[in-house]
Order: structure tokens, then C-alpha cells, then sequence
């Protein structure tokens, strides 16, 4: 990891913590526990930001006939949380060819960070500890880029999202499907809730369901495109029962729901409910 | 599209750049999108669809010429009211369930956004069977939440289709209330009539049974096993009764346009006490049958009912399919109001006791029969001997029905509990008026009372037994721990029920 990265988590975490804990009334020698506690805290957040995560597999939705069922998927890092409006105000103060104002339209439709009161500013309806949200493919990758990371791909995010709270599967665990499709049942909070506050996965991985969606480095080959459709043989759209054909597993409503998400998106697009994670 | 209109069109974008000047390049991406859009006929005469929230239709199409049509229909999420205390995350189109009643002219180039709103949490997309084309609009209408698409289709082929979310999981989309009808009206227009109303059934897949209080959410394991707790008209339990019932006057034509959104249940359509005068089933143009009773609609189709209201009363439209109207909600009202017609329909002229027996009622035979029956009854329970034993056998049946409900409060030993319950024990309340005793335990008693000289104040709640048991624990309190206050018989109880 980074200094420059361990030191503004630091700030970040002194701020929050610090002040509660004064507030309880700690004095003399408590007050030296409860400093040593703190700086137990921002030491475990610093190694605990990301989650490593075993080779495994990945087991695509859709394939085609002769396509492997899986797919191996190497050990990597993954954030424990998606990132924060906070996160990302400090990326956009030290970038800013990324700031609201100055975005090319090219990497972000119009509506990019829309909900922050000014460039430099959150405002009431974006908490520094939400995840941020209507930013572009473009903008993550380049956030991703600055912290020395990468945007985690299909394979590895679904590989994660797989996991559930007590397994390996969460697709077996009445609790986790209720947690998962609870999220669909319920209309978008706004302002959002606090990333990295929801149960954790087995991998002590949080928010993989429930929050928002997040962007995959290739979300463009969740499906094919409706232009390149018209060149190909078997249709893989997801549109009625196209998407019956060749999918593997036709009671994952949740895995169906992402990939068609995804192939809603193009790069440039910022949605409400959609934020990101980093990877590496 | 004509070369000739391509020509117009790439020098009209010509002059326009030549104009612009530095505008050079949104010039040529208008060529571009000009000439990978045949379907643009800008001689049409533009209109701007009027949409209508069911039970209401748009009205019918006056004119005979072909126009250009938009459509401007927002996709939606929203937390609505399933059925009393049932709350639901809907996703329409146009912000209710069913969709936005659509209505074109045969022939008409329907210019179509789908607008999907920036708090959606899904993408969506609709496929209109009214559209010939792959994936009936689907492949070209898939919207991002806080996007908008475009696409125009003509519409060739007059009927009344619906309309519906084709992303996936389908079923998903289709469950949450992602459906409406589109009606295209033939050349020469449909007949008049004097009402219309949209009426659409669907089901609804919640995690909780039927009435179970709440937001619900969807149950993906239901919607495989096409096991709904809910089947609904017009997206909610109760969405076509009451104040909402559809309204007509006797003597009116009334046309329903009839939709199935399922996902997955087709409808035995069926109004009680009406007849369709005329079908066109399927939701085809074709008049193909008349005087039906019930209408098969299947899922993800139509029909058009038409019928005149001859009588003035309450009609009910139903699933035929029972269970799903008197236990899951599909139920709606039609009411008509205006002069009785005594000669159609009567209402009830006689209402008299039938005996179901073999013989002549009226006959001599069984006249005497009665005569001797009632006599042998009378016989009996004049005999003191027969009396006593009814009696002790009524106390013992009492006795059960006193240690299942009644002890409790006035306790085994009948004394009741101090200021609270009162006493039946050698009571005095109890003693003085056993018609009042017997109202207490049918109808329940609450209020001031004095008992051997104590006041009590305390709410008794009626009690949930047959007539018969109550005259049986009755009986028993009047004549256990001591008491000998007589006897209740069931037809004694039977009065007090009915107030005489």
C-alpha cells in the first residue's frame, strides 16, 4: 500500500473516531486507552481496506455450447467497501480534469456527480461515508488508476458476490437470497446509506449486494451489442427468451439482473445507484 | 426511404453546415442519423399521444388520415398499495399498474421514447406486440436508469395488443407490473359505443401470504412455481370497487378492453349478471363470436368485450377462476345506475319456506305426519321423569363448555373474583333474570352492574358458541355450586339471538 494512501485514511478515521470518543467523557489514563484503541482502529482500516481473496471460480451465467462451465479465477485484492463520496472529493481535489465542472463529456453524460452540492462541495444529499454514485466508467477506471488499483473484473466481481455470509455459496443460504433480493424490493434511498456498515461476506467482504450497483472493468461483454448482434449467429441478448436460451442457471434472478444492468450501460453513463470498487 | 428524400435530407445538413460553419461536425452526425433512419416521413402531420391511467381509455381517433404519433412513456419505481396494509415496489410504466393506455390508428408511424427515471434501480426496455420487428421494440428501447430511448415503428396491424418489460429476469419485470395495452385502432375506426374502460389482470408474487401486512418483497421461488397470493385487476386488491367501481347507465354500450399482464396466469374473463353481447377475442379485429358468458384471455393477451347494461344494479367482473377472485383479490365492480326494468330482470318476487320432502307438502298425509310428530315431542318432555335426565345430561355438556371458556374469569367455583369478575354462585343478578343471563353470553355485556350487593364494571365479550351450547352451559351455571335457578332451552336462546 501506498503512504500517501495510509495517511489520508488516517485523517479520515482520526476525524470520525476521535470526537465520539471524547464526547463519551473519556479522561487521564482512559484517554490514553482510548487513543491506543484509536490508532488500533486506523491501523486495522488501513490493512483491512482490502480483502484478499483465493483463486477460485466463476461460473458465467451465459455460455455458449463448447464454452467451459467455469472459469478460474487468480487471487486477488479486493476493497472491503465500495468507494465514498469522501473518497472520491479527494481524488477530484488532487485531479481535476475529473472535478464536475470540467469533466469531458466525452468520459461522462451530463448528470456526473450531480448530486454533490459543488465540485469541491458534497452537500447534504452526498455523506462523505455513501458511496459515490453517477460517475462514469471513464471516471472510475481513473480513480482506480490513481490509487495504484485496477477495476475488478466480471469474473472476480461475481466470483466475490457469490460468497455469501456463513459459505462459499450464497445461492444456497435462505438468508443471503433474502438479502440480496430484499434490495430489489425497495426503491433507492436517497441520500444513500454508509458503505461499509452491511454484514460482511465470508471473505469479510461488505455491500456486494444492497447499496448500489458497481461497475466491472469489461462490463461490455455481458452481452452482446445490438449492432454487433446482427453478425452474429446465436442471439445472447437478454431480451425474452433469447436470454432462456443460452443462460445456465434460469433462477438467479440476481446474476440476471446484473448482467442486464451492465448491458444497459455504456462508459460514459452515470447512474443514480451505481458506484464502484477497486481491485488489484 | 425515397432516394429522393435522402437527397433532401444530406443537403439540407449540407446547408446547415455550410451555416453553422464550426458546427461542421454535429451537421454530418445528422446526416448520418438521417440516412440510418428510413422510417423518417416528415410529411407526416405530428400528434402527441394522450396516454391515460387505467380504468380510463384515450378517446377514440376522429380523424382519417395517417399521422406521426409520440409516445412519451417513463418507466417508474414506486412503493404503491397492493391491498389494505400491503405495500408493493410497482415498476410501470407511466407510474401505475397497468400501464399507460396507448391509442394509434392503423398505419400510424409511432415515434416512441421510454424514459426510465433516475431513482430506477433497473434497466428496462418494452416490447409491444403492436410492433413487427425483432424483439418487438425490446433490442431498441433497452434504457439505463436516467436514460431515455428512441424508436419508431408503423404500426401495420389493427388489434389491441399489450404491451410489456422484455428485460431480464422477464418474469421479474413482467410480476412487478410491467404491462399495459396498446390499442390500434382499425382504418375506419370501431364502432361506438357509450363508455370504454382498460381494465388488465396480473399476479403478484409476495414473500408474505395473502393480507400479510407490510412491504413485500418479490418471491423469484413462487413466480417459478406460478404459486401467486395475489391476482389482481388494475394492480391492486380492490382497485375497481367501491368509489373506483367503473360506472354506466342502464341502456349504455360499454366496451372493455381486456388485458392479461401475467406473467404467467391466463383469465376466465366473466362480469356476473352481464352477458357479452360481442367478443373479439384475442384481441383481433374480427367479430367472431357473440352472447358469451366467459372469455378466455391468455397471458400477455386480450379482448374486447362489448355490452349493453339493461338493469340498473351492481355487476361484478371476475376471474372466473374462483379462488383467484374471492381469495386473491381479482374482483372489480361495474355499477349501473338508472330506472329499474321490471321486465328483464325482476328482482326477488317471492320468498317462501321450501321443505325439501318427497310428499306433497300440502298433502293430508303428511299434515297429519307433522301433527303426530310434534305431539310425540310434546309427549316426551311433558314426562317429569324424560325432563330431569335432558336436564342432567344438558349440565354435563355444560359443564365442558363452562371449563373451556367461562372459568377463566368467573373461576371454577363459580365465585368470580372480588371487584373484578362477578359471582355466578348463588348469585342474585344471575337469579333475577335469565333472559338477561342468556343476552349476557350471546350478545356480551359491558358496563356498571351490581351482584349480591357489589358493583362490577367490566366489558363480558359475546360468547362464540352454538345456540344449543349455550343453552347447555346455561343451564349448567343456573344449576351448579347450589343454584337452582331453572332450565334454558335451545329455543329460549334462539330468541335472545334474535332480539325478540
Amino acid at each position: 500500500m501506498k503512504t500517501g494512501e495510509c495517511r489520508w485514511s488516517r485523517g479520515r478515521r482520526t476525524r470520525r473516531v476521535r470526537p465520539t470518543l471524547l464526547r463519551r467523557g473519556f479522561g487521564g489514563q482512559a484517554r490514553v486507552v482510548a487513543l491506543c484503541a484509536a490508532l488500533f482502529c486506523v491501523v486495522a482500516l488501513c490493512a483491512a481496506e482490502m480483502v484478499r481473496v483465493p483463486a477460485g471460480e466463476y461460473r458465467p451465467l451465459l455460455k455458449e455450447a463448447g464454452e467451459p462451465g467455469s472459469v478460474a479465477v487468480a487471487a486477488f485484492e479486493i476493497d472491503e467497501r465500495p468507494v465514498t463520496n469522501g473518497e472520491f472529493l479527494e481524488f477530484v481535489r488532487e485531479n481535476p480534469k475529473w472535478r464536475r465542472s470540467r469533466v469531458s463529456s466525452l468520459f461522462a453524460d451530463t448528470g456526473y456527480l450531480a448530486h454533490w452540492a459543488d465540485d469541491l462541495d458534497l452537500g447534504e444529499r452526498a455523506p462523505a461515508e455513501a458511496p459515490v454514485v453517477r460517475v462514469s466508467w471513464f471516471a472510475a477506471r481513473a480513480y482506480a488508476a490513481w490509487k495504484g488499483k485496477r477495476l475488478p473484473t466480471t469474473a472476480e466481481w461475481e466470483r466475490v458476490a457469490a460468497v455469501g455470509f456463513t459459505t462459499e455459496n450464497g445461492a444456497t443460504e435462505r438468508e443471503y437470497r433474502a438479502f440480496v433480493l430484499g434490495w430489489f424490493s425497495k426503491p433507492t434511498p436517497e441520500p444513500l446509506p454508509a458503505a461499509g456498515v452491511a454484514r460482511a461476506n465470508l471473505l469479510g467482504v461488505r455491500d456486494m449486494a444492497g447499496l448500489v450497483w458497481e461497475w466491472v472493468s469489461d462490463f461490455n461483454t455481458a452481452l452482446v451489442s445490438g449492432e454487433s448482434r446482427g453478425n452474429t449467429d446465436q442471439d445472447r441478448n437478454l431480451f425474452c427468451g433469447a436470454g432462456a436460451v443460452s443462460a445456465r442457471d434460469l433462477e438467479n434472478y440476481p446474476a440476471f439482473m446484473r448482467a442486464g444492468f451492465r448491458s444497459s450501460l455504456r462508459a460514459n453513463y452515470v447512474v443514480p445507484n451505481l458506484g464502484f470498487r477497486c481491485a488489484r | 426511404m425515397k432516394p429522393n428524400l435522402i437527397q433532401k435530407f444530406v443537403s439540407l445538413a449540407a446547408v446547415a453546415a455550410m451555416v453553422v460553419g464550426a458546427g461542421g461536425v454535429r451537421a454530418s452526425e445528422e446526416i448520418m442519423e438521417a440516412s440510418g433512419n428510413p422510417v423518417l416521413t416528415p410529411e407526416l402531420p405530428i400528434e402527441q399521444a394522450i396516454l391515460t391511467r387505467a380504468p380510463f381509455v384515450p378517446p377514440a381517433i376522429e380523424r382519417k388520415h395517417t399521422a406521426r404519433v409520440v409516445v412519451r412513456l417513463e418507466v417508474v419505481e414506486e412503493v404503491q398499495r397492493l391491498a389494505d396494509g400491503v405495500e408493493y415496489t410497482f415498476w410501470t410504466f407511466g407510474g401505475g399498474v397497468p400501464g399507460s393506455f396507448i391509442r394509434v390508428r392503423e398505419g400510424d408511424v409511432v415515434e416512441f421514447h421510454l424514459d426510465n427515471h433516475p431513482t430506477s434501480k433497473m434497466p428496462h426496455n418494452i416490447d409491444l406486440h403492436a410492433v413487427t420487428g425483432p424483439g418487438g421494440g425490446a433490442t431498441s428501447s433497452f434504457t439505463a436508469p436516467g436514460h431515455s430511448s428512441q424508436f419508431t415503428f408503423t404500426a401495420l396491424n389493427p388489434g389491441l395488443y399489450v404491451y410489456h418489460c422484455a428485460t431480464a429476469p422477464v418474469p421479474m419485470h413482467v410480476a412487478n407490473g410491467m404491462y399495459g395495452l396498446i390499442l390500434v385502432e382499425p382504418k375506419d375506426g370501431l364502432p361506438k359505443v357509450d363508455r370504454e374502460y382498460y381494465v388488465m389482470q396480473g399476479e403478484f408474487y409476495t414473500t408474505g401470504r395473502n393480507g400479510e401486512e407490510g412491504l413485500q418483497m418479490f418471491d423469484p421461488e413462487k413466480a417459478v412455481d406460478e404459486r401467486p397470493p395475489y391476482v389482481v385487476f388494475n394492480g391492486a386488491v380492490g382497485s375497481l370497487v367501491g368509489d373506483n367501481a367503473l360506472q354506466a347507465k342502464v341502456g349504455e354500450t360499454v366496451r372493455l378492453y381486456f388485458g392479461v399482464g401475467g406473467p404467467n396466469l391466463t383469465s376466465s374473463f366473466h362480469v356476473i349478471g352481464e352477458i357479452f353481447d360481442r367478443v373479439y377475442p384475442e384481441g383481433g379485429t374480427k367479430l367472431v363470436q357473440e352472447n358469451v358468458q366467459t372469455t378466455l384471455v391468455p397471458a400477455g393477451g386480450s379482448a374486447l368485450v362489448e355490452f349493453k347494461v339493461e338493469v340498473p344494479g351492481t355487476y361484478i367482473l371476475v376471474d372466473h377462476s374462483l379462488s383467484r377472485a374471492f381469495n386473491k383479490g381479482a374482483i372489480g365492480m361495474l355499477k349501473v345506475t338508472g330506472p329499474e326494468t321490471r321486465v328483464v330482470y325482476s328482482g326477488k318476487e317471492i320468498d317462501e319456506v321450501y321443505i325439501g320432502q318427497a310428499s306433497d307438502a300440502g298433502s293430508a298425509a303428511s299434515k297429519r305426519e307433522a301433527q303426530l310428530i310434534a305431539a310425540k315431542k310434546e309427549a316426551i318432555e311433558a314426562n317429569p321423569e324424560i325432563a330431569e335426565i335432558s336436564k342432567e345430561i344438558r349440565m354435563e355438556r355444560g359443564k365442558k363448555v363452562y371449563l373451556t371458556a367461562c372459568f377463566a374469569c368467573h373461576q371454577a367455583d363459580g365465585k368470580g373474583l372480588p371487584a373484578i369478575f362477578p359471582p355466578l354462585a348463588d348469585s342474585d343478578y344471575l337469579k333475577a333474570d335469565k333472559e338477561r343471563a342468556v343476552r349476557a353470553v350471546v350478545k356480551g355485556l359491558s358496563g356498571p352492574i351490581t351482584v349480591n350487593g357489589k358493583p362490577y364494571n367490566n366489558m363480558m365479550p359475546p360468547q362464540d358458541f352454538s345456540d344449543e351450547q349455550i343453552a347447555d352451559v346455561m343451564t349448567y351455571v343456573m344449576n351448579a355450586w347450589g343454584n337452582e335457578f331453572g332450565t334454558v332451552t335451545t329455543a329460549e336462546v334462539k330468541k335472545v339471538r334474535r332480539g325478540e
